[in-house]
Order: C-alpha cells, then structure tokens, then sequence
C-alpha cells in the first residue's frame, strides 16, 4: 500500500522551526475567533479533528476506510442523546460519544481487517451503510429529523458554553488534545510498526508483529478521535442528523485529507479549512457543491496526488538537493 | 388462503419476484464491476453512477428525441459506454502505475460529478418512465399474478449474464481478457493490444451498467440517486462472492436479492440491512468470498 508514502517527517524531536510554525498557529486559532465568525472557524476544527483521525489510518498504515462518518455520525447521535435525553454534562457526553465510536471501531475493524486494499474500502462502505440503515429506523436518532436542540450545558458544571467564546475555547482545546494525541500516536514505536506495516506488510509479519492487532489497536483510535470530533460536533450545532452518518460525509473526509495531504501532519487540517470555506462560500452560489467536490476529487487525483502540504514538502525537499 | 409459515403464499411470491428483480440488477452490476475489476484492478465506483446514465439516457432519448424503449435498450448502453471509453483514456490509464486506491478515488470523484450535475438539472425527485406497451400487463400463473415487465427483466439479465460469461469463457477475445487477467505483460509480448483490451473492457462494464439502468427506468424511477444507493449495496454483494469468479458474481447477487424479498416477509425492519448482515457473516467464516481466491 504506497498511498501517501515518504513525506512524513520521521524525527521523533520537533525541529526549532516546526515549533515556531506550531507556537504561530495556536496564536492564530485562539484569535481567530475575534477575526472570522467562530461557529465557521469550530465547524473547521471539527471536521479538521475528523480529517486528522481519518489521516492516521490511511497515511500511517496504509488503510482506505470508507466508512468513517459511521464514527463521526454515531458518535454526534450519542453526544446529542446523553446530553439531551439524559442531561449530562457536555464533556462526559462528547466523551461518551467517542467511547461509542471506539467500541463501533472494534466492531466494524475486526471484520474489516480481514481483507485488504479496496475490499477493505468496500467493506468499510457497506458496514458504514448498514449502520446509515440502523440510524434510519432505531427510535432514539428521530429519523429524517434527527436529535435536534441538543443543549450547550455548562462545561463540569461551571463554564457556561451559551457563550460562543467558551464554546470556542473548549472547541480548540479538544481539536488540540486531539491533534497531539495523533502526533504522539505517530511519533511512539507503535506507531513506527504501523509505518512498518503500511511500507510492507509481509516484512512485518516476518519480523515476528501481530499485523492484525497493530491494524484494529490503529482502527479503534481513529475511529474514537473520529467520534470525539463528532460528539464536539453535535454540542457546538446542537443537532445530530442522518446527513452525519451518510457515506457522502466519508467521501468529505477522504477528499480533506487528499486535498490537504495523505500521510502529512497539519495536511487534513489544511484540507478541511479548504472544503468548509469552499462549502461555505458556494452555499451562497447557484452551482451544486457536490459537482466541485467530484472535480476536486478527479484533479487531486490525476495532478497532485501528494495534497498540498505533501507537494510543499516535496518541493523544499528537492531544492535543496538541486543546489548541492 | 393457503399459508406457508403463517405467511400467505401470495405475499411470499410476490416478495420473491421482488427479490428476483432486484437480484437481477445486483447481478447485472456485479458482473460488471468484477469484469472490470479482473482486468484493470480498478474497483468501479462510477458503476452506480453509470446506471442512472443509463436509465436517464432512455429517458432523455423518448422525451427529447421520440425514441421508444427498445432502440433505448441498444442506443443508451452505446452512449454511455462511449462516454466510459473517454473516461478510461483519458483519466484512468493515468492511474494503472499507482495505487489501486487511487483508481476507486478517481472514479468516485467521477460519479460524484455526474450526480450531482443531474440533481442539479432534473432535482432529487424521481420522474417517471412507462413500459412500452408490449410489455404491459400481466398474467395469471395460477398460484399468483405476474406483471409481464417485470418477467422480462428477469429474462433479459439472465441473457446478458449468461451473455458475458459466454463472451469470457468461450470466445477467443475472452481467452485475451482471461490471460490479461492472468499476466498483462507476457500477453502484450504475444502482440495482442493490451491498453486497446482495458479501454474495451472499462466500456463493456459501463455499458453492462447503462443496460441495467434502462431496464430499471419503468420499475424504478428515473432519479439521480438511483445508483448511488444501489451501489454500496453492490459492493456488499461483491464482498461476499468474492471477486475471482464471474460466475459467482451472477449466482451471489441472484441469491441474495432473493434472501431480501425474504426477509422482508418474515422481518421486514431487517430487509434493507440483511445483505450487510451476510457480508459480515460470511467475512467471519470465509474471508475472501463465497467465490473468491485469497490474493
């Protein structure tokens, strides 16, 4: 599996420069709200969550799951109903929702490891649809209406999230959790196995690893980082609908990460700040959103296959070696 | 009234034709996408994409042009196969170096153009296609009533399934498209034209696909999102043959459309999940397939 190989950075130390760029960026998110309007800049962070637990799948070990809005979606329908029906406190319920996505993930990747390449993606599809099916008929996700008027709550009791600021702040600090939960996952020697495997498989297996265990412990993290972004997601709208489990919105996140760059850190962060500003602005327009997010698909695919961020680094990577 | 199960058997029939009918076209699209996916180890999901072409090119051909059903039948599945012959050396060539994912992603992206470009044209709603006049009506079997329409379906995909098994197996273009299969690189060393075979067989399986789509334009409506829903079922189906056999492929989306109809007679809240069920089952006990050879 060669998708997105070779532009990971492998230093297990932050260079100077990436700490710059990192320390830059937080200041520019925790602004951010001051400049742009903050449920615009909350939706990115969500999906960019979403994008980052897809990424660690496909770009680290080598798996197209096609089915990732079954995480993102099922874990929006638990958030909204522990904290609506239930009334929890929204933490517990965000964290709620991404321990129901974690056991879907066991669930959904221990069948789905059992075959690989584009079975696994087919596979992935059809149990993601499945679950689609379920959403549609069980009585607690409402049906075509969903969960609607979800309360904000307060965070632990105390922090009231009514207020778009602290509803923000709590948004960015999940998105950063769950970011540098990613980067210590890839970062760890599990995650270099997971590299291991995704470079060849069979070497893997050879060198005495349990292939299939390393495959489902990498599956039930992005899947449960997926729910956490889908849980945040149902507290900030305050709904959880069917649209969030459809196969389209797995097909959303495979085009952010592609976009972004397969196998690249701040890549699917990249695409999806792409994909919702674009949704954003042709939500305005007449021309049919689904028409751009195909034509994307089709040139990222046939020209940059790398993403933005993964051309960016080829480029700097090349240059210097030009010049010596 | 008789009964079987507590089910009366009229009901019974009629879910099993259902099931039939709908078997017939998870058959129709399966075999195409394992015929393509043999060759060019592209998974086809523009498949369900090129059965609305399908069905919205017999439409599209009676209400602009006066075209009637059965020039549809032969003129639609040549549009559309056309058009994927474009697709294939244009874009998809690109991609046989790479990844096989990126195949899938590609045509994603295709299929995702085409929907939505017809939704925007024709909105989500279905419109409607009539059976030409021949095949309205219907008869009497004795033990239930038959809409001969719906018979008809059943019999032209058993032609062209058994059709395309045939052209592969018997026929010497066949024998290139099995030995391609088998080994691109020495085939194309004996002088047969192997990118010439991909493009042909990439517009077969569009075609195989178009043709489904005008038989189901009088069942179904005509809507853009005819195919996308039915594809991901047709994955499922694939999954649990197995992709090595052509053969299986027909036989697997017969069986399980008629499982469907089934179940929706004894628990109808289970119908639309029951083939998701299997997949899973059959992933447990038999990883590659019904007919499948573990790559």
């Amino acid at each position: 599996m060669a998708v997105g190989t070779e532009y990971i950075a492998e230093q297990p130390k932050l260079s100077t420069s990436s700490m710059v760029l990192g320390a830059i960026a937080i200041a520019a998110l925790v602004a951010a709200p001051f400049f742009f309007y903050p449920v615009l800049v909350m939706s990115i962070l969500c999906f960019a969550l979403f994008a980052c637990a897809f990424n660690l799948l496909i770009g680290y070990v080598g798996l197209l799951s096609f089915g990732h809005a079954a995480f993102f979606g099922g874990a929006a329908y638990f958030t909204a109903h522990a904290a609506k029906v239930w009334g929890w406190e929204p933490l517990s319920a965000i964290l709620l929702g991404a321990a129901g996505a974690a056991v879907m993930g066991l669930i959904m990747g221990f069948l789905a490891i059992r075959r690989q390449g584009i079975y696994f993606a087919m596979i992935t599809l059809a149990l993601s649809q499945m679950f689609a099916f379920i959403c549609l008929q069980v009585p607690f996700t409402h049906g075509e209406d969903g969960i609607q008027g979800v309360p904000r709550g307060h965070l632990l009791g105390i922090l009231d999230l009514n207020q778009p600021l602290a509803m923000y702040y709590v948004t960015l600090a999940i998105f950063l959790f769950g970011f540098f939960a990613i980067w210590r996952i890839v970062h760890s020697p599990f995650g270099n196995i997971l590299k291991a495997i995704r470079e060849n498989e069979r070497r893997a297996i050879s060198l005495g690893y349990r292939v299939n265990r390393y495959k489902l412990g990498a599956f039930v993290m992005s899947a449960a980082l997926a729910g956490l972004a889908g849980g945040t997601k149902a507290i900030v709208f305050q709904f959880a609908t069917l649209t969030d489990v459809a196969w389209q919105m797995s097909g959303e996140v495979i085009l952010m990460t592609l976009l972004g760059g397969i196998g690249t850190l701040i890549g699917p962060v990249i695409g999806a700040g792409l994909v919702i500003a674009l949704q954003k602005y042709l939500a305005a327009s007449n021309f049919p959103v689904t028409v751009l997010i195909g034509i994307i698909f089709v040139i990222c695919v046939l020209l940059f296959r790398r993403g933005i961020v993964g051309e960016i680094l080829e480029f700097t990577k090349r240059k210097p070696k030009g010049a010596a | 009234m008789n009964t079987i199960f507590g089910i009366p058997t009229p009901a019974l029939y009629g879910q099993v034709l259902i099931g039939l009918i709908n078997g017939s076209f998870y058959a129709m699209l399966s075999l195409g996408l394992a015929v393509i996916f043999g060759l060019l180890r592209v998974i086809n999901f523009a498949h369900g994409a090129q059965y609305m072409l399908g069905a919205f090119a017999a439409y599209l051909l009676l209400n602009w042009l006066g075209i009637n059903y059965w020039v549809a039948l032969v003129l639609a599945p040549l549009v559309v196969g056309a058009v994927a012959v474009v697709i294939e050396r244009t874009m998809l060539s690109r991609l046989y170096g790479v990844d096989h994912l990126y195949g899938l992603l590609l045509t994603f992206g295709l299929a995702l153009i085409f929907e939505g470009a017809f939704r925007h044209w024709f909105g989500a709603a279905g419109q409607p296609y009539a059976a030409p006049s021949q095949l309205t009506g219907g008869v009497n079997l004795g033990f239930m009533f038959l809409p001969i329409y719906r018979g008809w379906v059943v019999v032209a995909s058993l032609v062209v399934c058994i059709g395309t098994w045939l052209l592969i197996e018997k026929t010497r273009l066949g024998a290139y498209l099995r030995a391609a299969t088998e080994n691109a690189t020495l085939v194309q060393a004996f002088g047969v034209n192997v990118p010439l075979l991909l493009t042909l067989t990439y517009g077969l399986g569009a075609a195989l696909a178009a043709f489904a789509g005008v038989l189901a334009a009088p069942i179904y409506q005509v809507s853009p999102l005819m195919g996308s829903n039915l594809i991901i079922i047709v994955f499922a189906v694939v999954v649990v043959g197995g992709m090595g056999s052509i053969l299986g492929a027909i036989v697997t989306g017969y069986v399980l459309g008629v499982l469907e109809g089934l179940t929706k007679v004894f628990y109808p809240e289970a119908s639309s999940i029951v083939i998701f069920v299997i997949m899973a089952i059959v992933l447990l006990v038999r990883p590659a397939g019904l007919f499948g050879r573990e790559e």
